[in-house]
């Protein structure tokens, strides 16, 4: 129903045809696909309720960060069915209010105790950059990712890449994760997909479940590439299914092959916002614009440019005030602002739309930073909070490194390079010798963020870094 | 502010560099450059087998020696920003061969619409060439023959014919 039936770019495949469950209707699904990309390409948009107001509710993320699609799967609740892979015969209901464990947990195996040297977590591309490192060295190390797919967010990046030859600069996103996936499934890397990290206890212990086995992991360093989430902005009707992450359009459209919609308001003109409107027109879908409420756009002018030569507009001072409908969107309504952001009465603007995208930032996924005490600071031109770190991204805790966005949102050339930094640095502590590698990649991380784009960048991680 | 950082798009005036002479022009394509911000990136530098493209480093903006380029297009198909072209004239028409990322793609031939820098319709052109390199990694170029030759300096899109 909202299958994208040929894509410029990609090669799409769907998996076995399977049949799942939803509110007892059966409903198609394809091995490969998650529940949620089934029922979403399947036309259905209303997963849940909220619980204090009943309002509908459907998919926001699609990556596992929110809480949206949370549907009950085989009889057990809170399920994030976004990231869950469709099976034969699996039942999905529409839970109700906070859900409720069911009686009998025969579904839960024994916990696992692992012992490891490293543990990653999280396989976008500081993840990966640093496997692909590491994986040469005699030392073991486990690589857990919460997605179905190793990859993170490069797995949906259809465009070529910024950067130097270094971080393969020219080769669209998913031919690097492609080239890093391989190299890691080649080497003696202990992966796992399917693999949330949740907690990190007191005694250093990483909690990680998968497929309803909890995996106690035990580390002599910890690694966390755990990305980012997707900001919601404040509006009338914000949580109205059909409202997405632009990063969970990107999702739907490039992982899956499935169409967001059919009319689309962007709402934000950063480099996300841009990259997904143009990967939309792709696709096959219509944009009615790219609304800003900066007075300039935020993103790269190439990207803006290659949006606009295909006559989408980009309105600048803009920004979202309301969508409406009643289990989808059916209309936004945008209004212009003035220059101290305030609303310029009267310049209201209709748009027929069933879908708006936001692309209003990224936040840092520092929750297991946080619950394992390392020092974090806001810091608002990163996202949020970050952690303290040193320029070999250790955190305030001596065996704990990060690198990405979670370590302050910025692109996924720097995460890479990012990841190299701290795997060198994590060998060399352990005693490796890895000669001039670590400098010549801070040096790379300089040469990068050198030019004006970055100078703000370069200024607050100045504020998070210590000698 | 620049007004391009605002409309997402150049004026033909707004483009700071100059253009190649139009004795070149005539002889073959030349690549000309729309990359006007400072970000890091240079595969346009790596790519080319003449070295005809230059960066002071990574954050600047690409600085192309026209009387170096033999017009191949590597560096048009490999722009992440699809912000490379090649323009040439020849009996008084224009020439332009452009990134496209679209299907479906245009053949030998076939009429298109020509677009400028923000999608309007300028009038009609002939596609002579479309090479499809390796879509995975790089965009197909597609060259179209315009009637006028001042349009190589408007033209930066195609639309098919419907």
């Amino acid at each position: 129903m909202r299958e994208i039936q040929e894509h410029p770019i990609l090669k799409l495949a769907r998996g076995k045809e399977i049949w799942i469950k939803f509110s007892g209707t059966p409903i198609r699904a394809y091995e490969n696909e998650t529940v949620a990309m089934a029922l979403y390409r399947e036309g259905i948009d209303v997963f849940t309720e909220s619980s204090k107001l009943h309002r509908p509710r459907g998919m926001f993320c699609a990556i596992g960060k929110c809480s949206s699609c949370m549907m009950r799967v085989n009889g057990i609740p809170n399920v994030r069915t976004c990231i869950l892979p469709a099976r034969e015969g699996m039942v999905i209901e529409k839970q109700d209010m906070y859900g409720k464990l069911p009686e009998s947990i025969e579904d839960f195996p024994e916990p696992c105790e692992i012992y490891t040297d490293i543990v990653i977590v999280g396989a976008g591309p500081a993840g990966l950059s640093a496997a692909n490192i590491l994986k040469d060295f005699n030392i073991r190390v486990l690589l857990v990712e919460q997605n179905p797919k190793l990859g993170g967010q490069l797995i949906k990046q259809t465009h070529k890449f910024f950067g130097s030859e270094n971080e393969m600069a020219g080769t669209r996103g998913f031919e690097i994760a492609n080239i890093l996936i391989q190299n890691i499934k080649d080497s003696n890397i202990n992966y796992k997909t399917d693999s949330t990290a949740f907690g990190f206890y007191p005694d250093s212990t990483l909690a990680i479940f998968q497929n309803n086995q909890l995996l106690k992991v035990h580390s002599k360093y910890f690694f966390f590439a755990t990305g980012a989430s997707e900001k919601m902005i404040p509006f009338a009707g914000n949580d109205v299914p059909g409202v997405f992450g632009a990063g969970a359009a990107q999702t739907m459209m490039n992982v899956f092959g499935i169409k967001p919609g059919k009319d689309i308001l962007m709402v934000g003109a950063g480099n996300v916002g841009l990259i997904v409107s143009y990967q939309l027109l792709q696709a096959g879908i219509n944009v009615k614009a790219v609304i800003e409420a900066m007075p300039k756009i935020g993103g790269y002018f190439v990207h803006a440019a290659k949006l606009r030569r295909f006559g989408v507009p980009i309105l600048t001072g803009t920004t979202i005030k309301e969508v409406m409908g009643t289990k989808r969107v059916e209309k936004a309504i945008s209004i212009g602002l003035d220059e101290e952001f305030k609303e310029i009465e009267g310049s209201e603007k209709e748009w027929n739309v069933d879908t708006v995208c936001l692309s209003t930032g990224l936040m840092p996924s520092v929750n297991l930073l946080s619950q394992a005490g390392c020092t974090l600071k806001y810091v608002s031109s990163l996202g949020g909070y970050v952690p303290i770190r040193n320029r070999e991204l250790r955190t305030s805790r001596e065996t704990i490194y990060v690198a990405g966005d979670v370590s302050g949102i910025e692109e996924a050339s720097t995460a890479m390079v990012e990841g190299k930094i701290a795997s060198l640095a994590i060998l060399e502590k352990i005693g490796y010798a890895t000669g001039r590698e670590k400098e010549k990649n801070i040096e790379e991380l300089q040469r990068l963020r050198e030019g004006p784009f970055s100078s703000k960048i370069v200024e607050s991680l100045g504020e998070v870094t210590y000698e | 502010m620049n007004d391009w950082a605002t409309k997402g798009y150049l004026e033909p005036g707004e483009i700071k560099t100059t253009l190649p002479r139009k004795e070149l022009l005539m002889k073959h394509l030349i690549a000309i450059s729309e990359c006007i911000q400072e970000i890091p990136c240079n595969p346009c530098v790596t790519v080319c087998p003449l070295k005809a493209i230059t960066m002071k480093d990574i954050n600047a903006i690409p600085v192309i020696d026209y009387e170096k380029c033999n017009g191949c297009g590597k560096c048009v198909g490999i722009c992440p920003g699809l912000a490379l072209f090649l323009i040439g004239i020849k009996n008084g028409k224009g020439i332009i061969t452009l990134p496209y990322e679209m299907l479906p793609l245009p053949g030998k031939g076939n009429e298109v619409y020509l677009l400028n820098r923000k999608g309007e319709r300028l009038g009609k052109g002939i596609v002579m060439r479309t090479v499809i390199v390796n879509k995975q990694t790089k965009s197909s170029l597609i060259t179209v023959l315009c009637e006028n030759e001042d349009d190589i300096y408007h033209i930066r899109n195609i639309e098919i014919i419907k």
